[in-house]
């Protein structure tokens, strides 16, 4: 079962920017390896990444076989408001990891 | 004197066998992603729109000793309000088994940055295309020399 890891300010300033970090464990299998008997090793990545902040999409990912394994994401949002940001990982074959935290805004 | 009869000598045809040869020695095992390639996907993602250089940054080593991770960055010069900013990012590379990398959404927050880790199967361009919420859309592109690729297997 991947763990995602994600880093967050627990507290920000109305109007401030801050980094959000993440990491999940997948091995991004991209479908170009063989196995020791020459077969094909099916393709079995994270092919999407969504952020929302309390309830509200803001920012999302699609990602390809080229994004390396265990995929780490950096990217950047305003804090408006205290509430809760949650992650979601949707991997190929329709299963989804999911991480979340909260933040204070004051 | 020695004439070859068919009007090719020994050595075009030995010449030709090892040209032949050589190309059978680097044709790739998997149709690989080229320029034009790359060129019809990000057209295809812009739908119409040409890209303009400038306004983006793509930050790569420029030496990838390791292909499996290559670290980027990409930013886009961009007031991120919602009369003006960026609403995707895509990010490609020329060489890969397939060219798409990356795409990434935004919504008017924040700062127009994202970094990730890709693999590149060998040395290549990383091109990075910006679509701007008032329509436009504008590319950078960098060379990455790698010298271990990331797609064996």
């Amino acid at each position: 079962m991947p763990t995602p890891r994600v880093k967050i300010p627990a507290s920000a300033a109305k109007g401030e920017v801050f980094e959000v970090k993440t990491t999940i464990d997948h091995d991004m299998e991209s479908g170009q390896r063989k196995d020791k008997d020459g077969k094909p090793i099916p393709r079995k990545i994270i092919n999407r990444f969504v952020c929302t902040y309390n309830g509200k999409e803001v920012f999302s990912a699609d990602w390809a076989a080229a994004i390396s394994a265990n995929p780490y994401l950096s990217f950047f949002l305003t804090a408006t408001e205290s509430g809760t940001i949650e992650m979601k990982w949707h991997e190929d074959g329709g299963q989804v990891f999911a991480a979340s935290q909260a933040i204070t805004v004051n | 004197m020695r004439t070859t009869t068919s009007g090719v000598s020994r050595r075009t045809v030995l010449a030709g066998l090892g040209a032949g040869a050589a190309a059978m020695a680097v044709a790739p095992r998997v149709a690989l992603a080229d320029k034009a390639a790359t060129d019809e996907a990000i057209a295809k993602i812009l739908g119409g729109v040409k890209a303009q250089d400038g306004k983006v940054k793509i930050q790569l080593p420029q030496i990838a000793e390791n292909g499996n991770t290559v670290p980027f960055t990409v930013s886009v010069d961009s007031p991120m309000t919602e009369a003006s900013y960026v609403k995707a990012i895509h990010v490609v590379a020329e060489g890969n088994p397939s060219p798409q990398v990356a795409s990434f959404t935004f919504t008017p927050t924040g700062k127009a940055t994202v970094s990730m880790r890709m693999r590149l199967g060998k040395t290549q361009d990383v091109r990075a295309v910006a679509l701007m919420s008032d329509g436009t859309a504008w590319e950078a592109r960098q060379e990455v020399k790698v010298t271990i690729g990331g797609c064996g297997g």
